[in-house]
């Protein structure tokens, strides 16, 4: 067989491919279609975005095989542009769960991720001086646009033994007393700090009761409270409650645009409140916990935009975003005297989520 | 002896014992005629689970034995054998902490306002209705001033019967305006805890109430004013998370349940059966979480006894020396 004629060959299945592509594509139209006449089929949409996800690849392939054919190419581009299209009305219409299969997508950029990106001259510091070293909280001096910060966040991993000795994110006592005891050499050296929120919660096991997980928590609230130096939060994946919100009693608290915040997780209120674990699509939904739902409840203070299909597309540009809107908080509290930035961090939380009325 | 007194052979003048089983059999009768009575048709199960304890006799869930009521009550709600510390109600508690039972109830008139619009099985707005109904209160607290052995003090009491003593956005802001009282008159604070947690049906907006009240703790932490936090059965999740475990001294009940996370959550978590008494607070003292486990009758001295030492006398002359 000449080269000439593999060339059409190929080209020939390339054309199958294509017209196959199609098809697929209009099945997620459909299918996405029906779902917005259907709310019970609330994980449908995250499927669709993992049939794009299929059918992209599909394309990049075909358009390396496809040649010169100019109809071809045509009906790549054409594809591509309805495959945008329905990516943007997907990503529009997430709902909360779907919202929290992204804030706990394994390709999130995670703490050490954004530090990499945003901070220069990391060096980690270490250990409770009680007990022992937290793998699941990092803390450390870092430099931010050459000022020296100190960082204090949550660290998830993605394979299974880095995930273990991370403890998948979730803190024991000595994490946060870890954090605690970096936030005050901060405040000591007069040093900001930036702290990166991303964990399912504190840790709940029988350790962490004996060494007082509770008290830990507790006292990283009031001592945050009183810290004289700015704090800037992100909530980066997961804000899992008090587990989340010991290190997060911030001057500004941030929340990245798919992360959640929440009093507990959808299958943990899914199977109390439902007594079905199953239903933590609804629970999702009844719980309000994306980001623009804690905005219009004003417990944040800014919604941090991220890439086009959410962070774990592309690390480069979430955390490129993210840098631009620390700069601009970071710079909004630079100046302000101590007094008033305690003052006012104390009028934010006490003034906070008051929502009852008073008869008289 | 007894079974004849029931027959009502007695003989000689009735005694206690006899009274007691007397009503006993009353108790038995009057079930037993509701039992003939009951008219035909469905159950009414739509309401939640209740366990009635409106009988004279209850039952010890310890020692299992059968305790009068009256004396139940009489010893403080402890079982008089093994010295189990039931339940009580807020108005109770305040009715044993505070002098002659005399107080003013403050902070009365918050109610949520549901800013979820919370719906799982059930509305919150009517789980609501129906504890306020069965409560007499507006959301699980009471905040209190009174007087505990002729000193002035405020106790914020959790009332466990409603929802679950859980803490929403009333809760909270009832307890933070229980500390800034305390902080701005001086005045000491008692808080006793007695919650499953954070209220869930109220989401982010509980778990915000654990910064705002931690907030307040800081500035009467500031304001040198003693803080007592007294952990009862159960005190566990938020609360345990935030003002339980920040008082200057932190003291529990003997028996009660403390903890973070709950011990369905920890025995999924690890996947193995949790030791007996783990959580308990003994449990925690002997992990130097907790300064004293109180016995319910000592409650009072014991706090009265750490006030006096806390408050500087009213002329000022234990720190004006320097």
């Amino acid at each position: 067989m000449s080269a000439r004629a593999a060339a059409a060959m190929a080209a020939a299945n390339g054309r199958e491919t294509v017209i196959g592509a199609d098809f697929l594509l209009s099945m997620v139209e459909a299918h996405w279609s029906a779902k917005n006449g259907d709310a019970s089929k609330m994980e449908s949409g995250l499927r669709a975005r993992q049939e794009l996800q299929k059918i992209e690849k599909q394309i990049t392939h075909l358009e390396s095989a496809a040649g010169q054919d100019e109809e071809t190419r045509q009906e790549i581009h054409q594809l591509h542009e309805r495959v945008n299209a329905l990516r943007r009305e997907v990503s529009a219409h997430l709902n909360a769960w779907e919202k929290t299969e992204l804030a706990r997508h394994p390709q999130r950029p995670y703490t050490l991720d954004y530090v990499e990106r945003i901070f220069t001259d990391w060096s980690e510091i270490h250990g409770d001086r009680g007990f022992g070293d937290d793998p699941a909280i990092i803390c450390g001096m870092a430099r931010f646009h050459g000022e020296d910060v100190m960082i204090v966040g949550h660290q998830k991993a993605r394979d299974t033994k880095q995930k273990v000795y991370r403890n998948f994110g979730m803190p024991n006592p000595e994490g946060y007393r870890k954090a605690l005891r970096a936030m005050e050499i901060a405040a000591k050296f007069q040093r900001p700090l930036f702290t990166f929120v991303d964990t399912p919660g504190a840790y709940p096991g029988l350790g962490a009761e004996e060494r007082g997980q509770a008290e830990a928590i507790a006292r990283n609230l009031r001592e945050m409270v009183r810290l004289e130096i700015p704090i800037i939060t992100v909530i980066t994946g997961e804000g899992g409650s008090g587990g989340a919100l010991a290190i997060a009693v911030a001057d500004r608290v941030l929340m990245m645009e798919n992360a959640i915040y929440s009093v507990i997780s959808p299958e943990g209120c899914a199977s109390i409140m439902w007594r079905d674990a199953t239903k933590k699509d609804l629970a999702a939904q009844a719980l309000k916990i994306t980001a623009s739902d804690l905005g219009e409840l004003g417990c944040i203070d800014g919604v941090v935009e991220e890439p086009e299909g959410g962070a774990h597309n592309d690390h480069e540009a979430s955390a490129a975003l993210l840098d631009a809107a620390l700069q601009r908080h970071y710079g909004e509290l630079k100046g302000v005297p101590t007094r008033e930035l305690l003052a006012s961090r104390y009028n934010k939380f006490r003034n906070m989520a008051q929502f009852f009325h008073a008869e008289v | 002896m007894s079974n004849l007194a029931i027959e009502g052979q007695i003989q000689r003048a009735p005694n206690r014992l006899d009274l007691k089983l007397l009503n006993y059999s009353i108790t038995q009768l009057q079930i037993l005629v509701t039992w003939f009575k009951r008219q035909s048709g469905e159950l009414d199960t739509s309401g939640e689970r209740k366990v009635r304890t409106e009988g004279l006799w209850v039952k010890c869930d310890q020692c299992r034995q059968i305790i009068w009521k009256k004396d139940l009550e009489d010893n403080l709600n402890v079982c008089p054998k093994c010295d189990r510390h039931f339940r009580i109600d807020a108005r109770t508690r305040l009715s044993q902490l505070l002098d002659e039972n005399e107080y003013d109830v403050f902070d009365s008139n918050l109610s949520s306002t549901d800013p979820l619009k919370f719906v799982d099985l059930k509305a919150y707005k009517s789980r609501l209705h129906q504890a306020q109904e069965e409560t007499g209160l507006q959301d699980a607290i009471i905040n209190a001033q009174g007087k505990l052995n002729g000193r002035s003090i405020i106790v914020s009491a959790m009332e466990y019967s409603f929802i679950g003593g859980s803490m929403g956005a009333v809760v909270g802001e009832a307890i933070t305006r229980a500390i800034e009282r305390a902080t701005e008159t001086r005045m000491p604070i008692v808080i006793v805890s007695a919650s499953g947690g954070a209220r869930m049906m109220e989401g982010v907006i509980s778990l915000m109430q654990l910064a705002k009240i931690s907030a307040a703790l800081a500035r009467l932490d500031e304001a040198r004013v003693p803080y007592i936090s007294v952990l009862t059965d159960p005190t566990t999740g938020g609360v345990t998370a935030s003002f339980a475990m920040l008082g200057d001294l932190n003291i529990a009940e003997p028996g009660a349940l403390i903890g973070f996370a709950g011990p369905r959550v920890i025995e999924q978590t690890i996947r193995q059966k949790l030791p007996q008494g783990f959580q308990r607070a003994e449990f925690l003292l002997e992990h130097g979480m907790l300064d004293a486990v109180v016995p319910r009758k000592q409650l009072k001295p014991y706090i009265a006894r750490a006030l006096e030492f806390m408050q500087q006398p009213s002329d000022g002359s234990r720190r004006s020396s320097a």
